[in-house]
């Protein structure tokens, strides 16, 4: 009896081991493999030596890349755009959140919520086309109808740096409000409804709900969601900093972040070097934001930490 | 339970409602105007500007990509296929990988999760991997380079499974199969699966989405106009409008003789591009919103 459970649990455990190879294996080829490949960036750019072969050049890459411009300039990007999306993203989705629980229709909340949604997932290639139809000098609707209308001069966005910050900023709002607010709107439904109540016959209008109850309840999901925004703080949306503003070379000053960086080192600098020492530079530091973000977390609610 | 409202309630949820109606308008807006600019006459275009009042419509940008349907549609089929591969072969790994994750009695269930986990934390990002997926798997100009780099399988969808699987799925349910003599992967296929559509449905929304609208994989990894699909011929279009005229992405019909209406054919094919989006997203919104609520933290 004792042996026949315990070869049953053996084959249980093999069966089971069995249904995981596939993605293991997954994991291993798309994540972990190129983990290790990352010594490519301590290496001079060789082939023939094979494939993350060449010269041990220690850490002459990042020398390198530390002694450019770009360094410094998508660093900064990177950062500062990460807060103002941080910190805009999250009072325009719980402005957002908190409206949409006020409203008493069920059927319209559905539908407006499938509005406001929408944007976040429809490709960033097609966003590019959105942001044309409106910027481009020729015959976009800002030259040509908002401009006009209050008569200014027309302006080539296109080439213009220092209008950026806002545009991508206003894009990113426009694209991820509604999905963001999904969360602070699950959040609200959860409170506990007889507080309200005690506060109303109190006679605390619905300004001050909002301030004295709802605010203070969202807080733990505030910080939980911005501390983990934080840990991805040296990441950024690609195809927000590379195609909405169409590569445009004129930009780079105000749209160059680490993953457009790297994208440009590897497929038009060909240089695996520098694009592989830029790669591990965001994801060293991003690991110690990760770390730590998760260690506040934990000490805050377990429950929502990643590990 | 009908609530007593107040006179100062009901302003508000008045207000907050006209405040929702006009932020929907803004976020539907840009949508609608390469919609409207895709059905503007192409003079009109480029004389009065993109305009949400145009002053003459016409179809001829979508009667223009039918003369070049060839191209269209095989950019359609590859998005189609590559999300559809994709999403299943991506929702199956990741359903199996997750099912034992989730077995308390199952003795590397720990290391694995450890395993998946650890692929959030830290990434050896795109350099190691594109020489890696170029220099060892060949896979550059080939469909596969739409399917596996990236998308297939996430650490947040392998736990948004595990943690369904635990709450969901009675151990009971296991133990008593268990004691019928069936075997753990005859019980996953047929009792576990079929328990588990709302969560796949969710992931599976997840992956399809990222599938269809994906592109930067075509931008790392393909270079002939045969292999784009629809993101990635989007893409081009945007450098080069004589893409399509010219024929390079494997149409025959090189419409040479008609005059490329450019403006409205470049919208027309984006609003091709977010057509099944638009279209099916709506009956899919329930399982998005409760994968996002329930992984908005983690999976």
């Amino acid at each position: 009896m004792e042996k026949t459970a315990k070869r049953n649990s053996r084959k249980n455990t093999w069966s089971l081991l069995m249904l995981t190879l596939p993605g293991l294996a997954y994991l291993l080829i798309n994540n972990y493999i190129p983990m290790a490949g990352v010594i490519i960036a301590f290496k001079s750019q060789n082939f023939a030596k094979g494939i993350f072969g060449g010269e041990w050049i220690g850490f002459e890459n990042f020398a390198f890349l530390f002694k450019t411009k770009d360094a410094w300039i998508m660093t900064r990007n990177t950062i500062l755009y990460n807060l103002a999306f941080i910190v805009i993203g999250t009072v325009c989705a719980i402005f957002l959140a908190l409206l949409m629980t006020e409203l008493t229709k069920k059927v319209f909340s559905k539908l407006y919520q499938n509005a406001l949604i929408l944007p976040s997932v429809i490709s960033m290639v097609v966003v590019s086309y959105i942001a044309f139809s409106f910027l481009n000098s020729d015959s976009g609707l800002m030259n040509k109808s908002i401009l006009q209308l209050f008569g200014f001069p027309e302006i080539s966005w296109y080439s213009e740096a220092k209008y950026w910050p806002l545009i991508l900023i206003l894009v990113y709002i426009w694209k991820t409000a509604g999905y963001s607010s999904i969360v602070y709107m699950a959040s609200i439904a959860g409170m506990d409804k007889s507080i309200y109540e005690a506060a109303k016959i109190d006679g605390a209008g619905k300004i001050r709900q909002i301030k004295e109850i709802t605010i203070p309840l969202l807080k733990p999901t505030i910080i939980i969601m911005t501390l983990l925004a934080v840990g991805r703080i040296m990441n950024s949306d690609f195809g927000l900093f590379y195609q909405v503003p169409m590569n445009s070379g004129a930009l780079y000053s105000t749209t160059q972040t680490i993953d457009t960086f790297v994208y440009r080192a590897m497929m038009q600098l060909n240089d695996t070097g520098m694009a592989a020492a830029s790669g591990l530079y965001q994801s060293l530091i991003g690991f110690m934001l990760v770390m730590v973000a998760n260690g506040i977390v934990r000490k805050i609610d377990s429950d929502n930490s990643l590990f | 339970m009908t609530e007593l409202k107040t006179r100062g309630e009901k302003g508000f949820a008045i207000f907050a409602e006209a405040v929702i109606v006009l932020l929907v308008l803004l976020s539907i807006a840009p949508i609608l105007l390469i919609f409207i600019a895709s059905i503007t006459q192409e003079n009109s275009l480029i004389s009065n500007g993109y305009s949400f009042f145009p002053k003459a419509l016409s179809l001829d940008a979508y009667s223009y990509l039918l003369g070049d349907f060839k191209t269209i549609l095989r950019a359609y089929g590859i998005s189609i296929l590559v999300t559809a591969a994709g999403t299943l072969l991506g929702v199956l790994i990741t359903a199996m990988l997750a099912y034992p994750i989730s077995r308390s009695d199952f003795k590397y269930g720990r290391i694995i999760a450890f395993l998946v986990l650890f692929t959030m934390l830290f990434s050896g990002g795109i350099a190691p991997a594109y020489i890696m997926w170029t220099r060892i798997f060949h896979i550059k100009n080939t469909i596969l380079a739409l399917v596996l780099p990236n998308y297939l399988m996430n650490a947040f969808n392998v736990f948004l499974m595990t943690n369904y699987y635990r709450n969901n799925i009675p151990g009971a349910l296991i133990e008593s199969a268990q004691i019928d003599g069936a075997k753990e992967l005859k019980i996953f296929f047929r009792i576990i699966l079929p328990l588990s559509v709302p969560a796949i449905a969710t992931i599976g929304i997840f992956t399809g989405l990222a599938y269809w609208n994906d592109w930067i994989n075509g931008l790392y990894y393909i270079t002939q106009p045969q292999l784009f699909g629809i993101q990635n011929l989007l893409v081009r279009m945007m450098d080069n409008i004589q893409f399509l005229k010219s024929g390079a992405a494997g149409s025959a019909l090189g419409s040479g003789a008609v005059q490329l209406p450019s403006n409205s054919v470049r919208m027309a094919l984006a609003v091709i591009g977010v057509l099944p989006i638009v279209i099916i997203f709506p009956f899919m919104q329930k399982y998005f919103i409760k994968g996002v609520v329930v992984g908005a933290v983690k999976g």
